[in-house]
């Protein structure tokens, strides 16, 4: 059987094992281990297993975790911040770890924080995910009581405390400097970098911000190996990656399968194909800043490189698909609005170009566009694209925008010319 | 229930309890001002929101200006600085609820309740607040009623949960 090692545990009630099951199964052998091991040893065997980022940057973690400034002279507080914000529409795997394996979360905490030597660790958790930090708090709780978490873990002479911070919400706490302002209790607008968080983070002081879904990998790899991890996955990085699917959709879900399962895979076995009566005209392959792929390319793996060579990103992995009743210039308002929303507000081409955005998008869609409203859209994908603004929130959103203008040319010109929506308005009605 | 009675005037000054809670939150946090959001979620779950005056006593506490920690409460979708009903409902606008029917959705509240988002029932019974994508997306469309989580709506089970507030 196929190795699942993020959703092994899951229940068939969906409810999370409580420490002694999670014990009975092998939870908190890989932290023993681990407290033998050399910190070092641990980041280097995480580096060798390939393990990306799964938070949307695809970052290697090994990587990120050497950057922290380790050793004499180094300041002796470092923090570790799980990014649990998961506002990025269409994606919904980190709750699921949260909810149904909260001690696989609080074991790879601690492993990860003995790994880059911090003492303090936040969970920073969305404000809407209420039954997850019920769930994370007890499991912490538990833990305590069994001596994994506080001062001297096991007798090792590791000491770590874990905060569950509800957000206050708002999709800018996901991108991770903003993430530790927030945390700081300030209006959480992102920081300039350099310098990096590994150097001057939370309060100033060395932090790793990592995803939910990456760290969860961490006992694994130690259990287990790199070796073993890098077998998991069908393409050169290591693991299993949690797919999903919405839209639709004859079974929308999560899956936990190896990197590298294509597209076509996902949607035909896992999603069993379209409902009756709907057809899949492109997908966002992985939350609302990537770009659209069109059929032609469904035979797409979905690791990190073979996204990008179709011209998107994996991203989340969770995957929307848009169907052929659903209007694409529909679909963009929808995702552009959410984008000017959630604008920070901090630098101008994103607080005053995503607004614009959204009202010429709204102006096509009820039948009030020009032609020229698509050289304008078209420039602001170039003024809000990377390196344009201060954060990736703005580059994030031309994603969708570039490639539904590339693609949907023809939907977009029809709106303008036949001045309605040729979809019209079934936004109102139950299907 | 109705917690109507219960809840007092917003102009009431916050309780010893309730302060102590917030001092407490502050004690735990390793600077004052990071309890922030703890503290004005721990006000708008005793109020129902969070107004000037308990804005201003929640900054003194933090030993932050009133603007900073407004600063902060403005920000964010959760902490409401404006009444609301007696139960909130956030409804998602986000992408994969739109594919599935959150319009649909929307309009039915607004045939019910006769509020559009952003309003309150006349009877203060609910606000409806449109929200972000709520991770929810394979059941979508998805709505949260306060703290709780409803998917797969449709036009029955919809107003099926809406009973089951009062
Ligand atoms: C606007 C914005 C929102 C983001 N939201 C999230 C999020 O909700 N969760 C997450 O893990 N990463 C999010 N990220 C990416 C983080 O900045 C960061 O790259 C990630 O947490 C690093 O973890 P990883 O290396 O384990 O992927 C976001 C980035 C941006 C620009
Ligand atoms: S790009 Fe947008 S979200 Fe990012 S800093 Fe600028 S205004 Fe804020
Ligand atoms: S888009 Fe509505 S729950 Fe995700």
């Amino acid at each position: 059987m196929m190795d699942k090692p993020l959703t092994a545990l899951l229940q068939p009630n969906g409810m999370p094992l409580d420490i002694t099951g999670y014990e009975h199964a092998g939870g908190y052998q890989p932290l023993r281990k681990a407290l033998k091991m050399a910190p070092e040893a641990i980041i280097a065997e995480v580096k060798r297993s390939r393990l990306r980022g799964r938070g949307g940057g695809g970052f290697s973690t090994g990587r990120k975790w050497e950057a922290v400034p380790q050793g004499e002279g180094s300041p002796s507080q470092r923090y570790l911040v799980v990014n649990g914000d998961e506002m990025e529409p269409g994606s919904f795997k980190d709750r699921l770890l949260f909810e149904q394996t909260p001690h696989q979360m609080i074991e790879a905490v601690i492993i990860s924080a003995f790994a880059i030597q911090a003492s303090i660790a936040y969970i920073f958790v969305r404000g809407e995910y209420v039954l997850s930090m019920e769930r994370l708090n007890r499991a912490a709780a538990e833990a305590k009581a069994r001596g994994y978490l506080g001062a001297n873990i096991l007798g090792s002479g590791f000491g770590l405390t874990i905060h569950v911070h509800a957000s206050g919400g708002r999709y800018i706490c996901g991108e991770s400097s903003s993430l530790l302002t927030a945390l700081e209790g300030r209006r959480p607008i992102p920081r300039s970098r350099p310098p990096r968080s590994a150097q001057s983070g939370l309060w100033g002081k060395p932090s790793v911000v990592n995803n939910v879904e990456t760290l969860c990998n961490v006992p694994h790899i130690v259990e287990r190996g790199a070796d073993w991890f890098l077998s998991l996955s069908l393409g050169a990085d290591g693991g299993t990656k949690l797919y999903g699917m919405s839209g639709r959709v004859k079974r929308p879900g999560l899956w936990e399968l190896p990197l590298g399962t294509t597209l076509v895979e996902l949607l035909e076995e896992h999603a069993g194909g379209m409902q009756e009566g709907y057809e899949c005209r492109a997908v966002l392959p992985g939350g609302a800043s990537t770009s659209f792929i069109m059929r032609d390319d469904f035979d797409v793996a979905m690791d990190f490189t073979s996204v990008q060579r179709v011209g998107s990103s994996v991203g989340t992995g969770n995957i929307m698909v848009l169907d052929n009743r659903r209007c694409p210039v529909g679909m963009l308002r929808n995702l552009e609005h959410f984008f000017a929303q959630e604008s920070c507000g901090f630098c101008t081409p994103c607080r005053d170009g995503l607004p614009w955005v959204e009202r010429i998008l709204a102006a096509i869609e009820a039948g009030e566009g020009h032609m020229d409203d698509l050289d304008t859209l078209g420039r602001h994908v170039k003024f809000l694209g990377p390196n344009c603004t201060f954060c990736d929130l703005a580059p994030g959103a031309m994603q969708p925008l570039a490639s539904g203008l590339k693609y949907f040319r023809a939907e977009f010109e029809q709106h303008i010319r036949e001045k309605c929506c040729p979809w019209h308005d079934t936004e109102e009605h139950w299907a | 229930m109705s917690t109507a009675e219960q809840t007092p005037a917003p102009d009431a000054p916050l309780e010893a309890a309730l302060r102590e809670d917030i001092i407490a939150l502050a004690h735990h946090a390793e600077y004052k001002r990071a309890a922030g959001t703890d503290a004005l979620k721990l006000v708008q779950k005793r109020f129902g929101y969070v107004s000037d005056r308990h804005l201003s006593e929640v900054a003194a506490l933090l030993e932050m200006t009133p603007a900073e920690l407004d600063a902060v409460a403005t920000f964010y979708n959760l902490i409401f600085r404006r009444p609301v009903g007696r139960h909130v409902i956030l409804l998602c606008d986000s992408v994969a609820c739109w594919v599935m029917g959150a319009g649909a959705a929307r309009a039915q509240i607004r045939d019910r309740l006769g509020i559009k988002p952003g309003e309150t029932t006349a009877d203060g019974r609910f606000t409806l607040l449109p929200i972000v994508c709520l991770g929810h997306c394979d059941h979508a469309p998805a709505m949260m009623v306060d703290d709780d989580q409803h998917g797969n709506l449709n036009a029955a089970t919809l107003d099926a949960i809406l009973e089951q507030y009062r």
